[in-house]
């Protein structure tokens, strides 16, 4: 008995290893470096330098704006990801019929396969000059500006994030069992209430799901902004790139970034802590 | 006269694509009924229940509820509600909440009072007094099966549709809430249509049984006349337990056919139908008809391969030389020692004109020629 126990924990600890190790590695040990980095100093020369001080915490305000504009443009984004995306995954789950789904399914998937970079430069061009302002301009409407607008930053964020946010939903309304659609029309509720008594509620684990992968990568979102914003607005992902990479001040750097990681975590917390209450499921599936 | 009927159906035909589910259906239910669509699975009955509740619309042909043509009336506007197969309750509500699910829809608005007082009379009804705030995950099988009741009848339907709402119990919880489902009933007054593929609840728990299969009534009626008078061979088979044997009609003696068998014996059959001398017929032979060491005119003398002792009463397979196996019911009486041992040889009779014969039909789907169901009841 003792013996084959001991050989099934070896056995797991065995399969778990790489997965731990990767972690242990790539994860935990730049976690507790960045959360070291964040209480030290910036040495003469940039780069860290031992001590023990709160400063960089203090420091936090002079990069105020980019926060402010990072805790603005991650749930506006997310937000307006969520309302393009519930329903394509509604019809993708419930309407489509069966044998186009997975072809869809994979039509959602495949520009993922792109480079984002990419992907976002061939939305600069769309949406500059000789783009669509210069269609435009064919049939008489001059003047239209689109590119380093807020509404292009909006247009960028949701078709780069679009997929990550229908998946969790088609998900969870994939897996919604279709009679309980039946049985609340059957107890007289017309098709609106339907869909808010059961359909929203029901699917609003993965909604949330969604809705935290988008805010969380949001937090850390710059590329889009700067290509399609023009780069004029600030946002974190912007202050971290320029302080481990430019100014090379690290501390403030990390201080910055374990900043962005307790406020992930709050985020996280609270939409599970949301979608528990109103669905009644007992747990959350990322995806 | 006659009182409008609760539910009707007018040459209702179902079709998916290319496949018929349902065809020419005429059923008329009276007021206050309990009617039981019993059949194989892909029968059709199903279909005709979702065409009663509207979440399927008839291809042909028009379903009344209480003298009304339903056609083109979404669920949400019709007077009936339905209790799911595995119960389809909300699994984000808890207990109170699903059965008021269907109090909170009315339009004008109920008082929220209102709605609390009507959903505790019909948990009381079901005997879940106390039970609202508890989650569904946490009732057992049974109770849940309860809850689904409650909340169909808290909007007092004018009939209750039941698609196989004992299916996922166990035997004995089963054969309580048959009882409590008869009793429900009849205390409400209303229309029950239960949809089964089990013939013991069927013909347990209704007033009428309305016998499908391949998409058609077969036969519609009390169930002692569905289990006495089958129609024909399918439901002679599918309804309760019977013994078929093949055999030629070898002539007619006033009602009777004489019927030679395949070993020879010649046995006096009572018929549906018209038969033809020459025609292949089967003869259905009720096991609790069947009377074992009878005298020496008995007509089949065979062996007892099997016995399944179940109380009241001893089933038997019994072999019997060019005919088959035999299944018999004998009645038990304690003390008696009238119990046959496997091995024992035995004589078998029946009292004149309880075989039925029906003529061989082609495509009997389910049957096969000599159908005995041997199965051990615990």
């Amino acid at each position: 008995m003792h013996g084959n126990r001991f050989r099934h924990n070896f056995l797991t600890a065995l399969l778990l290893a790489p997965a731990t190790a990767w972690l242990v590695v790539f994860l935990v040990l730049p976690f507790i470096a960045i959360a070291v980095f964040s209480v030290g100093e910036r040495a003469p020369e940039g780069g860290y330098q031992a001590a023990f001080t709160l400063a960089q915490y203090a420091n936090l305000p002079a990069r105020a704006t980019a926060f402010w504009n990072t805790m603005l443009l991650a749930p506006v984004g997310a937000l307006a990801c969520l309302l393009v995306a519930y329903p394509v995954a509604y019809y993708l789950a419930l309407r489509a019929p069966q044998r186009w789904r997975l072809i869809l399914l994979a039509l959602v998937v495949i520009p993922f396969w792109t480079s984002l970079l990419m992907r976002t430069y061939a939305w600069m061009y769309i949406l500059g000059g000789r783009g669509i302002p210069a269609l435009l301009a064919l049939v008489g409407i001059e003047d239209v500006r689109l590119i380093n607008t807020p509404g292009a930053v909006l247009l960028g964020i949701v078709y780069g994030y679009l997929p990550l946010m229908i998946l969790p939903i088609y998900v969870s309304l994939e897996r919604l069992d279709r009679r309980l659609l039946e049985a609340s029309a059957d107890l007289g509720a017309t098709p609106l209430s339907t869909f808010l008594g059961v359909t929203l509620k029901l699917s609003l684990p993965g909604v949330m799901t969604g809705f935290s992968l988008v805010m969380i990568l949001l937090l850390g979102e710059y590329l889009i902004p700067t290509l399609l914003g023009g780069g004029k607005v600030f946002f974190i992902g912007n202050a971290l790139v320029d302080l481990f990479l430019q100014s090379r001040n690290w501390p403030f750097g990390s201080a910055i970034a374990i900043t962005l990681v307790a406020v992930s975590v709050v985020v996280l917390i609270a939409a599970n802590r949301i979608s528990t209450r109103v669905s009644g499921a007992r747990r959350v599936d990322l995806i | 006269m006659t009182a409008v009927p609760d539910i009707e159906f007018r040459g209702v035909t179902k079709r998916y694509g290319a496949v018929t589910a349902v065809t020419g259906i005429d059923l008329s239910v009276p007021p206050s009924a309990f009617v039981a669509l019993l059949g194989p699975s892909g029968c059709g009955k199903t279909t005709c229940l979702r065409m009663i509740g509207g979440f399927e619309q008839p291809s042909e042909g028009q379903v009344f509820i209480r003298g009304q043509d339903m056609a083109g009336t979404p669920p949400y506007r019709r007077p009936v509600n339905m209790v799911f197969q595995q119960y389809a309750l909300f699994p984000h509500l808890d207990v109170e909440d699903n059965v008021a699910y269907g109090l909170c829809q009315a339009r004008p608005r109920l008082a929220s009072r209102e709605i609390a007082r009507r959903a505790g009379e019909a948990l009381e009804m079901v005997r879940l007094a106390g039970y609202g705030r508890r989650k569904i995950h946490e009732l057992s099988g049974g109770q849940q099966q309860r809850v689904a009741l409650a909340r169909a009848l808290v909007n007092k339907p004018a009939v209750l549709l039941l698609d196989e709402p004992l299916a996922a119990l166990d035997k004995k919880l089963r054969t309580d809430m048959q009882i409590e489902l008869q009793n429900l009933q009849r205390e409400i007054g209303i229309t029950f249509v239960l949809v089964t593929h089990d013939q013991e609840e069927a013909l347990s728990m209704s007033d009428f049984v309305c016998v499908m299969n391949g998409g058609r009534i077969v036969q519609l009626g009390q169930p002692s006349e569905i289990y006495d008078e089958p129609a024909d061979l399918f439901v002679a088979d599918f309804v309760g337990k019977t013994n078929l044997l093949s055999g030629t009609v070898a002539g007619h003696s006033g009602d009777l056919v004489e019927v030679v068998l395949a070993d020879g014996t010649v046995i006096a059959a009572r018929k549906r139908t018209a038969l033809q001398k020459g025609e292949a017929v089967s003869v259905s032979l009720r096991p609790e008809s069947l009377s074992l060491g009878a005298p020496e005119s008995a007509p089949f003398k065979g062996i007892v391969r099997n016995r399944i002792f179940l109380g009241s009463t001893a089933e038997y397979a019994i072999e019997v030389q060019g005919i088959g196996t035999l299944l018999a019911k004998a009645d038990h009486v304690i003390g008696h020692g009238n119990l046959f041992k496997p091995g024992e040889p035995v004589a078998i009779g029946f009292a004149k004109g309880t075989p039925l014969a029906f003529p061989e039909t082609k495509n009997n789907g389910t049957n096969q020629r000599v159908t005995n169901h041997v199965e051990i009841i615990s």
